[in-house]
């Protein structure tokens, strides 16, 4: 943990921040100063200065959009917004979970161990499910930090909780996630088939189907 | 510069076995994936008619082996475990056995350049004995191209 940390997240204390911030990461690509504005319901001067704090900070990230229109009174390229590459995390006493996640993680691909891996970690997700009694799957994985998003019919995450280590070791972490998955949707009463590998770039390897709708409610 | 990428796999089964009809019923959709995919330069083909058909070579009838070319280590990466070909690859212990040494190998190569597969079985080679480096390397410790282009065998190249 590093004062930049610290001093990063102590930016999003303000709530015309943390609306910013949370609307651009929510657009799951790049989003405009008018658009960011717009969402968190303040002018676009205000905006553009706070979001510039954010990119400052290292939290999000800027560039610039070309305008389609051409020729005379286009304008210059609008300014865009996304959300950072880099991680932040604050613990305090500080506390180092990932070095000894990747360490374990190495072990099992040594020992060609995925199946118990993948075991144990759909035990984990039904663990889980018992703390969110009652609740449903995607506001579960939203609580999560999964992000959730509807796209044609199906429910998609855009963010990877394990991240780091999924690009060490991909096709263990990616297995083990979709497990928990399955694991977490079992454990809540739902069908854990409705979580299945579904990989994209920059986002988390799993999606949801929506519910069948012979699926009856209550 | 360009990527070149090559894995082996040992069948654990003939190709044209029933143990192996599923793994090789994937192979055209996979393949075709592979061609569409960004960043997709070039793959060795066996046929350009039978898309089943899997590269014939001098390592032994029961090695698999997969080479391609590459724009950036980025489009490769997304390709095998960013798009359904990481559903193929989960499956891998049904057809093939389990790798304890290097399977898989990447370099790069001057753009325009199609290199052997014996030298990307050479390349194998250094890497089960040297370890990655910038000539050898995988997706865990991989090299950058610029530290690849000040290698005298690319300045050759570039002449």
């Amino acid at each position: 943990m590093s004062s930049d940390d610290i001093e990063a997240l102590a930016l999003l204390h303000d709530p015309v921040r943390r609306t910013l911030y949370a609307a651009v990461t929510a657009a799951g690509g790049d989003m405009g100063r008018g658009e960011a504005a717009q969402a968190a319901g303040v002018s676009r001067t205000l905006a553009g200065h706070h979001l510039d704090k954010l990119v400052e900070a290292g939290l999000l990230e800027s560039g610039f959009r070309q305008q389609e229109k051409k020729g005379p009174g286009s304008g210059r390229p609008a300014k865009i917004y996304r959300r950072a590459r880099g991680e932040r995390s604050v613990s305090l006493p500080p506390r180092d979970y990932a070095t000894l996640a990747s360490v374990l993680a190495a072990v099992v691909d040594l020992l060609g161990a995925e199946e118990q891996a993948e075991e144990a970690a759909r035990a984990a997700g039904a663990g889980l499910a018992g703390r969110h009694r009652g609740e449903r799957a995607e506001s579960v994985l939203e609580r999560r930090g999964y992000e959730p998003y509807a796209e044609g019919g199906v429910v998609r995450l855009r963010n990877c909780p394990f991240h780091a280590l999924s690009v060490e070791q991909p096709l263990l972490v990616c297995s083990m996630n979709l497990a928990l998955c399955q694991g977490l949707l079992e454990g809540l009463g739902d069908d854990p088939r409705r979580a299945e590998l579904d990989p994209r770039p920059g986002e988390c390897c799993v999606s949801l189907k929506q519910i069948d709708v012979d699926i009856e409610a209550g | 510069m360009h990527l070149a990428q090559l894995n082996i796999a040992h069948l654990r089964a003939p190709v044209d076995s029933p143990e192996l009809a599923e793994f090789v019923a994937l192979l055209e959709p996979i393949n075709a994936l592979a061609d569409e995919a960004p960043g997709f330069v070039w793959r060795l083909k066996e046929s350009e008619s039978d898309p089943t058909a899997t590269v014939t070579h001098d390592y032994g009838d029961l090695l698999l082996v997969n080479f391609s070319v590459w724009e950036s280590l980025e489009s490769v990466w997304n390709y095998v475990y960013r798009s359904p070909h990481l559903g193929v690859l989960r499956r891998r212990r049904e057809w093939f056995l389990r790798a304890v040494e290097p399977y898989l190998v990447m370099w790069w190569v001057p753009e325009g350049t199609i290199p052997s597969l014996t030298e990307a079985m050479e390349r194998l080679e250094r890497l089960k004995t040297e370890g990655p480096g910038p000539e050898a390397f995988t997706f865990k410790d991989s090299y950058g191209s610029i530290e690849a282009a000040s290698l005298p065998a690319a300045a050759e190249a570039r002449k």
